[in-house]
């Protein structure tokens, strides 16, 4: 078991070294881990550990947008809230900007969260309903002091332009609005506090086919305007080939797959990437679908399969995905891929190696 | 009854002006006038119903065609509620032969899931109430019986028996306190009353297996929580075929699920129906879904049918505006667009329709015949029938949508 952990460990540090002090990368998130332990009922002892995140490493280039596709469970908003340290994390490194966000004090954190924003999904729970439009806007952009008092009403009535929101919205309370305006209000809200990176955590799902085409739109519109960086989370792969520059597809608390969107979608590389991409329904009665169907559902991320993890529902599963979890490496120049179709000959042989000495131990005893 | 008109049509005046001031206002004064206006109809309507217990003649009639499962005739289902009246379902027509899919798109509170709830005899009642039209429903031998006045206990016998239905969520509409066996039991137990304890089992695992369920024996005494979403929704789907039923409504029966267990579920459905030989109609909003399953596609907007044909006639020639855009603003895996095309502007409240085309307001190819009724429907080839004025001279006009006057009730 021991050996295992060594192998990712070892790999994808090198991956992203010095990655944080290029100016051009906002976020270099490397082999972020995030437990959750199951206690038990009586003595609050821990019995074990929900793997929601298991060392995942990847970077946003300052004015692109990444997305991040994934079955529902397997780690992506637990990501997304972890990278923004509104939990703590369990292990790894998250650069923002080149600083190590985990390292900072009560203050300088609190100095740089206006930068660091968030939209939820749900734009019908993350509003108060007890504040008028122009006060929940408003309340971050006081108290972190973006503009002069005097200035903070026009300012919001900019911001409110900006997002397509009219300035006599301001005195109504959200119950008044319908889901797309109010996810107009969310994105409001976070562009009040002239951020750099908005995390999107499926701000489109809750809401329907033309309205979701507003929001996109308008997040594209905002990105131009103002330079912002986007992380996209998302379960619908349509979407997320609209909206973003590069790629992660995660899979049990892993990232399978990393590259460019054209890249990633014209040629997948990872078997889960290829069912994923497979099964997304497309408009058109004559569209011959070949799909990949995938046998079975995702396995309890309490309790992992071994080697890698998806191998329990893999086509192309071979002797040794069972015994090793492949590495995250660049297989091809900015594509990052972790699957032991692609290991080098050497990495085979040493793999090889290490399971034959593996049987041995396990018939002497 | 003169008098109670007059009445009527002052306070509607009253109201229209008071609207105009602030839509989303009613007074006291007002919301006590629709409740008790509201409390009367529902009570004279479920009075109706009760009456129509007594005579087979009112609620069998005829199948206009003996190859259609069901069909719907400019039905109409209102809510009363304390606001006004909401017409969520506004005289809307269609048909579903026997043996194949026909899907209905439309976004959210279009009227989708109250056309299945309707069919199934579901509504909340007394707010919720089918006022005008039929249902038809083939029953065999040229027979049809009209859903909008069945009474309850003749629907007992087609519900879940030729008629079933899969919900959106398998989460909450499997009951937690039962083991799936004992689920998939019941309904075989109520309608087969002669079958005994073994057979009905059999039938159970059967049923089980059917819908690609491997570990039969374990599934059937296991509690639904012990089961996945993607397992759940095939537990639902094995309760809804358990009696071969000639109809199934699956309501967003793969939204809840993810891409990969949506693939499953719906290979899953298209396999059965060919098994089992029955018609689905699949009620979603995801396009994509609806071009790999569907036959017949019918699109709703606002509560009334805007466009109806084969999948191929929507999907190639879509002809309604709203149907374009609603296609347009679905960015699609592997055609690159810079921009998505947004419908501008959103559905009209449900209270208070406008007398011309509901979509009139937010269309980009409007014409001056817009702003007169509401289109007709018109049929621009054999399968392929449209509501717009668009194609009001080059069509066959087939007809209007007859609203009903509440007031008349």
């Amino acid at each position: 078991m021991a050996e295992e952990l060594k192998v990712i460990d070892e790999y994808s540090a090198k991956l992203f070294e010095n990655a944080e002090n290029d100016p051009d990368n906002l976020l270099v998130v490397k082999n972020l881990v995030k437990y959750f332990p199951i206690k038990s009922s009586f003595f609050r002892k821990t019995i074990g550990n929900v793997k929601a995140v298991d060392g995942i490493s990847f970077k946003i280039k300052r004015g692109t947008t990444m997305g991040l596709v994934g079955e529902s469970g397997c780690g992506k908003s637990t990501i997304g809230r972890t990278i923004l340290r509104l939990q703590p994390k369990t292990d790894g490194e998250v650069f923002f900007n080149g600083v190590d966000i985990f390292k900072l004090s009560k203050e300088e954190l609190r100095a740089i969260r206006p930068t660091i924003q968030i939209i939820f999904q749900d734009p019908y729970s993350s509003l108060s309903p007890r504040l008028p439009v122009g006060e929940i806007i408003a309340e971050a952009v006081r108290e972190h002091g973006i503009v002069p008092k005097e200035e903070i009403d026009d300012y919001v009535t900019r911001i409110m332009h900006a997002c397509g929101l009219q300035e006599y919205h301001k005195d109504r309370y959200p119950h008044e609005f319908s889901g797309g305006q109010r996810q107009r209000i969310c994105i409001a809200r976070a562009l009040a506090l002239n951020p750099d990176f908005i995390l999107c955590d499926e701000p489109v799902s809750a809401l329907d086919v033309s309205i979701q085409a507003q929001i996109i739109n308008l997040l594209r519109d905002l990105q131009k305007q103002f330079g912002l960086t986007y992380l996209f989370i998302s379960h619908d792969l349509s979407v997320v080939e609209h909206i973003s520059d590069t790629v992660g597809v995660m899979y049990l608390g892993n990232m399978v797959e990393f590259a460019d969107t054209e890249k990633i979608f014209s040629k997948p590389l990872h078997p889960y990437t290829e069912a994923l991409f497979s099964a997304i329904p497309v408009p058109d009665p004559d569209y011959k679908m070949n799909r990949v169907i995938l046998e079975g559902s995702i396995p309890s991320p309490a309790n992992p399969p071994s080697g890698c993890k998806f191998h329990t529902r893999c086509s192309k599963c071979m002797e040794v995905c069972k015994h090793f979890q492949p590495d995250f490496t660049e297989v091809e120049p900015e594509h990052f891929c972790a699957c032991h179709l692609y290991n080098s000959a050497e990495r085979n042989a040493m793999l090889a190696k290490m399971m034959s000495e593996q049987n041995d131990a396990a018939q002497k005893k | 009854m003169a008098k109670e008109e007059k009445k009527s049509s002052v306070t509607e005046h009253a109201e229209k002006k008071e609207k105009k001031k602030n839509s989303s206002y009613i007074s006291g004064k007002e919301s006590r006038k629709i409740s008790r206006f509201n409390r009367k109809l529902t009570k004279k309507l479920e009075n109706d119903r009760a009456n129509a217990n007594k005579d087979p003649a009112l609620y069998t009639t005829k199948m206009r065609d003996p190859n259609n499962v069901v069909e719907f005739d400019n039905m109409c289902t209102y809510f009363f509620t304390d606001i006004g009246t909401v017409k969520a379902v506004d005289g809307i027509s269609f048909d579903i032969p026997k043996c194949s899919t026909v899907g209905v798109v439309g976004e959210s509170g279009c009227g989708k899931s109250v056309t299945s709830l309707s069919l199934m005899q579901l509504l909340p009642r007394p707010t919720g109430q089918t006022v005008g039209g039929e249902i038809r429903f083939n029953i065999g031998n040229g027979e049809a019986l009209n859903i909008v006045n069945t009474p309850t206990s003749k629907m007992m016998e087609i519900r879940g028996n030729r008629v079933s239905m899969i919900f959106q969520e398998p989460m909450t509409s499997l009951n937690p306190v039962f083991r799936i066996g004992a689920q998939v039991d019941e309904v075989i137990k109520l309608h087969n009353p002669d079958m005994s304890d073994e057979d009905v089992k059999n039938r159970t695992l059967d049923m089980l297996e059917l819908v690609g369920i491997a570990n039969k024996e374990g599934v059937y005494r296991m509690y639904p929580h012990e089961l996945s979403g993607g397992m759940r929704q095939r537990v639902m789907i094995a309760i809804a075929l358990a009696c071969s039923p000639e109809l199934i409504i699956a309501d967003e029966p793969t939204t809840a699920l993810d891409v990969t267990i949506q693939a499953q579920i719906l290979d899953l459905l298209s396999d059965l129906k060919n098994k089992i030989n029955s018609s689905i109609m699949l009620i979603t909003h995801d396009l994509g879904v609806v071009a790999s399953m569907a036959d017949y596609v019918v699109v709703m907007y606002a509560g009334r049918v805007v466009e109806k044909g084969t999948a191929e006639d929507i999907f190639h020639h879509p002809a309604h505006p709203y149907t374009i855009g609603l296609m347009r603003s679905k960015p699609v895996v592997g055609k690159k667009v810079d921009e998505l095309y947004n419908i501008p502007g959103s559905v009209p409240n449900p209270v208070d329709m406008p007398n011309y085309c509901y979509f009139r307001d937010r269309c980009e190819m409007q014409c001056d015949r817009c702003s007169g009724a509401y289109p007709p429907e018109i049929r621009i080839s054999d399968t392929h029938v449209v509501s717009c004025y668009r194609f009001f001279d080059e069509g066959e006009v087939l007809g209007y949508p007859h609203p009903v006057n509440v007031e008349e009730l």
